[in-house]
């Protein structure tokens, strides 16, 4: 048993981290709100170099061959910074998706569409059912859908976009409709079916691991300001309701955190067997990070109201991606479907499924 | 205790209801934080006001209709059963007018609240100032006497509306040498004003809902003066009081929203897989009730010639976690489809008006005093406990 995160993959999260800082302040986030594509290109091809599009892609098929607890981390990261660029849907669900496929099946389709996402020559946009609009489409240089279990590959000039507008203006959604082919077909029967479950559950703990990233920069905001902002002679911070406020979401965050690495541990064992852990830590990461949403508003006052408080950036965010890669209610529900079975592995001995073999949930 | 209308109640109701009915526009208007908006709920306004149901409590002689404020309960019911439009000139009709009607002279009386009623006029709140948010008594913007008028310097900011209102009222340190609560005045200033600036501030949807205001040496004559110099704190006091208490949010505004939370939950309500959203929605009905319970309590006392006291911060906190419930919930019941701003009538009809109305709700906990500055008040004065 090692609860903790090796040295390389606190140096890589290190590096993450100056990269973000320099390059995604809230003022250039704000800038790629004016612009057309709402990207910034230069960015996506630093992440790309870092090794993120393939981090999680076999070395066989030319990525770096690490896995979910290797990647929560940049994450949460990407979180803490609320990161418009959808880096970690490339990295933790496009990519292992066409790589899954490639591995099962060789298609040469998904081959080298991989082999260009991991390159950053393209970008890969992915469909699932859960999700009524996807992000940046309009960027996207191909589609991964489904049609019924089935997975189909469509280059862009095959899909039709509508676009709908995101209260979070960092985020470029559209409906996508499109004719499932033959030609268009990678996967169907047992392997689409098992790609989509995958998909669902890297989806949902990307998500997670945003929302935890997302609440503890909101509450780092919110305590920094409380120490400056100043009433009744004194900052308010020294209130207690102000300080009961945050200490809160504080508690909340410390016990979402780890159900999120658990989840990611369970997720790089077997992502299609991880639905109870993805969607406890989906649920618990999307509370924390709403408390925090609506505390720090209130920490900030008439200020955190406003469109110049950097704040709305995440809490913003917050409020989409608890309900993307499915809302509460669906990650409650698949909770409950699995509580209910006569056989769920329940009970003091089984926190990581049966130790020896975690994913036999 | 008889709790049931009485026959002139009842055709009270009937009367507001066939006028609503006539009258209230069958689209819904634009926000009034827009321009176009704006002057859609002005002409909004002016239709009431030619039906003089712009403020019902009223005397007849400013366009009022003398009812009691059970009257006046009955007749936001039927206002927003009719889905009348949110109203544009609240700070006046709601905050101010009562306030005139109590400290005005008649001749003030006569000047303003006639225009005020008549939707000619439309009012800002200027309290708060970049120093003096949930501290008030903080205020230095002064109003220094010269003569007949008083010379206004400083700054006002979070000022609901004032982008687009002809006037604002508020405190201004009339007393240089003054402290906290002491030598604050009531005064009303044209927005028209020589060394005027009213710099918009657009809120959480994008919209210039609040401004900053400066004043830069605005001549302000002594007839906008409300009550004595130096009294200025007590008449604010009064006024904060009606905000709180009763006449900024009538129930009918959350009994109104719940219904439209309960009808959204009966056509989703096979579909949902959050057994939590089956309790939210069934709160957040017995909550409006029971707020709307406490608001008859409170209005059968004052018609009977009772007084508002410090309970009134009861409300401020129940209406304002109450509606954050109530969009919650209906973005809880809407999904991943919650996130997105309805632009064609059929998106409108899909999603209504939960995300602006989620987002407005996060303000409630903030504006018309803090729920942790009412919390203290509720600690301190209506329980008694020490104070730091
Ligand atoms: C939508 C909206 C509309 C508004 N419209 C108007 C208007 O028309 N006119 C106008 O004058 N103002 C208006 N306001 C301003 C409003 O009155 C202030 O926001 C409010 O008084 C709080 O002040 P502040 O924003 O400066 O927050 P601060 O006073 O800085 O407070 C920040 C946080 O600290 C807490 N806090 C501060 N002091 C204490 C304490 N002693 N104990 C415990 N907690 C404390 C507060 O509760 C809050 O959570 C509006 C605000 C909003 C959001």
């Amino acid at each position: 048993m090692d609860f903790t995160f090796s040295q390389d993959q606190l140096m890589f999260q290190e590096a993450l981290t100056t990269l973000l800082a320099s390059e995604a302040p809230a003022d250039r986030i704000r800038a790629r709100w004016q612009s057309d594509s709402g990207l910034d290109a230069a960015l996506e091809q630093q992440l790309v170099e870092l090794g993120l599009a393939g981090m999680l892609v076999p070395e066989a098929l030319g990525g770096l061959g690490l896995d979910a607890t290797d990647f929560i981390k940049l994450a949460e990261t990407c979180g803490q910074f609320a990161l418009p660029e959808p880096a970690v849907e490339q990295a933790l669900v496009a990519a292992p998706l066409l790589a899954d496929i490639c591995t099962a099946s060789g298609a040469e389709r998904a081959e080298s569409v991989l082999g260009e996402l991991i390159g950053g020559g393209c970008r890969v946009a992915v469909g699932h059912i859960l999700n009524p609009y996807i992000n940046f489409a309009a960027n996207a240089d191909y589609f991964l859908l489904g049609h019924g279990g089935d997975v189909h590959l469509l280059p862009a000039a095959q899909v039709t976009l509508s676009a709908v507008k995101s209260v979070d203006p960092s985020r470029r959604l559209a409906a996508v409709s499109w004719q499932p082919s033959k030609a268009t077909l990678l996967a169907d029967g047992e392997l689409g079916a098992a790609c989509w479950r995958a998909a669902l559950n890297r989806g949902a703990l990307g998500n997670a691991a945003q929302l935890i990233g997302l609440a503890d920069a909101m509450v780092k905001q919110a305590v920094a300001y409380a120490a400056d902002r100043q009433q009744f002679g004194k900052p308010i911070g020294v209130n207690q309701a102000v300080k009961h406020l945050l200490a809160d979401c504080a508690v909340q965050i410390e016990f979402a955190r780890p159900p999120v690495y658990r989840a990611a541990y369970t997720v790089a064992q077997a992502a299609t067997r991880a639905d109870w852990a993805v969607s406890h830590a989906k649920v618990v990461a999307g509370e924390a990070a709403q408390l925090a949403a609506r505390n720090c508003i209130q920490v900030f006052g008439a200020m955190g109201y406003t469109w110049e408080c950097d704040l709305q950036i995440w809490a913003k965010r917050s409020w989409v991606l608890d309900r993307e890669w499915g809302d509460p209610g669906f990650h409650k529900n698949r909770v409950h479907e699995w509580l209910v079975q006569p056989n769920a592995l329940i009970g003091p001995e089984y926190t990581f499924g049966r130790g020896d073999q975690p994913h036999a949930h | 205790m008889e709790l049931i209308y009485t026959a002139k109640q009842n055709q009270f109701r009937a009367e507001v209801r066939d006028w609503m009915n006539a009258n209230v526009p069958a689209k819904p208007l634009q926000n009034y934080d827009t321009q176009v908006g704006f002057e859609q709920h002005i002409a909004w306004e002016k239709t009431l006001a030619a039906g003089n149901w712009g403020m019902v409590t009223w005397p007849k002689e400013y366009g009022g209709r003398d009812c009691s404020l059970v009257e006046w309960l009955i007749f936001e019911e039927e206002y927003y059963r009719a889905g009348g439009p949110f109203r544009v000139n609240q700070n006046g009709v709601f905050l101010l007018g009562p306030t005139l009607m109590e400290y005005g002279t008649p001749a003030q009386k006569a000047r303003f609240l006639t225009k005020m009623a008549a939707g000619e006029e439309m009012w800002a709140q200027a309290w708060s100032e970049p120093g003096a948010g949930s501290d008030m008594a903080a205020i230095r913007c002064k109003a220094e006497p010269d003569g007949d008028d008083f010379i206004i310097s400083g700054q006002k900011i979070w000022s609901t509306r004032a982008v687009y209102a002809d006037y604002a009222f508020g405190l201004f340190r009339t007393d240089a040498a003054s402290e906290r609560h002491h030598g604050l005045s009531f005064i009303l200033v044209p927005l028209d004003s020589p060394g005027v600036t009213v710099r918009p501030i657009a809120q959480l949807d994008g919209e210039a809902g609040f401004a900053e205001i400066f004043f830069d040496d605005v001549r302000v004559s002594r007839d906008h003066l409300i009550g004595a110099e130096g009294e200025g704190w007590k008449i604010a006091m009064a006024t904060a009081g009606f905000e709180r208490g009763l006449m900024l949010r009538s129930p009918a505004r959350f009994q109104n929203t719940s219904k439209r939370l309960v009808e959204l939950y009966r056509r989703h309500r096979h579909d949902l897989l959050d057994a939590s959203l089956e309790d939210a929605v069934v709160r957040c009905y017995m909550d409006t009730e029971s707020y709307a319970l406490s608001t008859y309590q409170t209005a059968s006392r004052l018609d009977a010639g009772g007084s508002i006291g410090p309970e009134s911060s009861c409300n401020k906190i129940f209406w304002s976690l109450l509606d954050i419930r109530m969009h919650q919930t209906a973005m809880n019941i809407l999904g991943a489809r919650a996130e997105v701003e309805p632009r064609s009538e059929a998106e409108h009809s899909e999603l209504g008006r939960w995300l602006d109305g989620f987002l407005f709700s996060q303000s409630g906990p903030i504006y018309a005093g803090s729920n942790e500055i009412q919390r203290n008040i509720i600690a301190e004065r209506m329980l008694g406990m020490p104070r730091r």
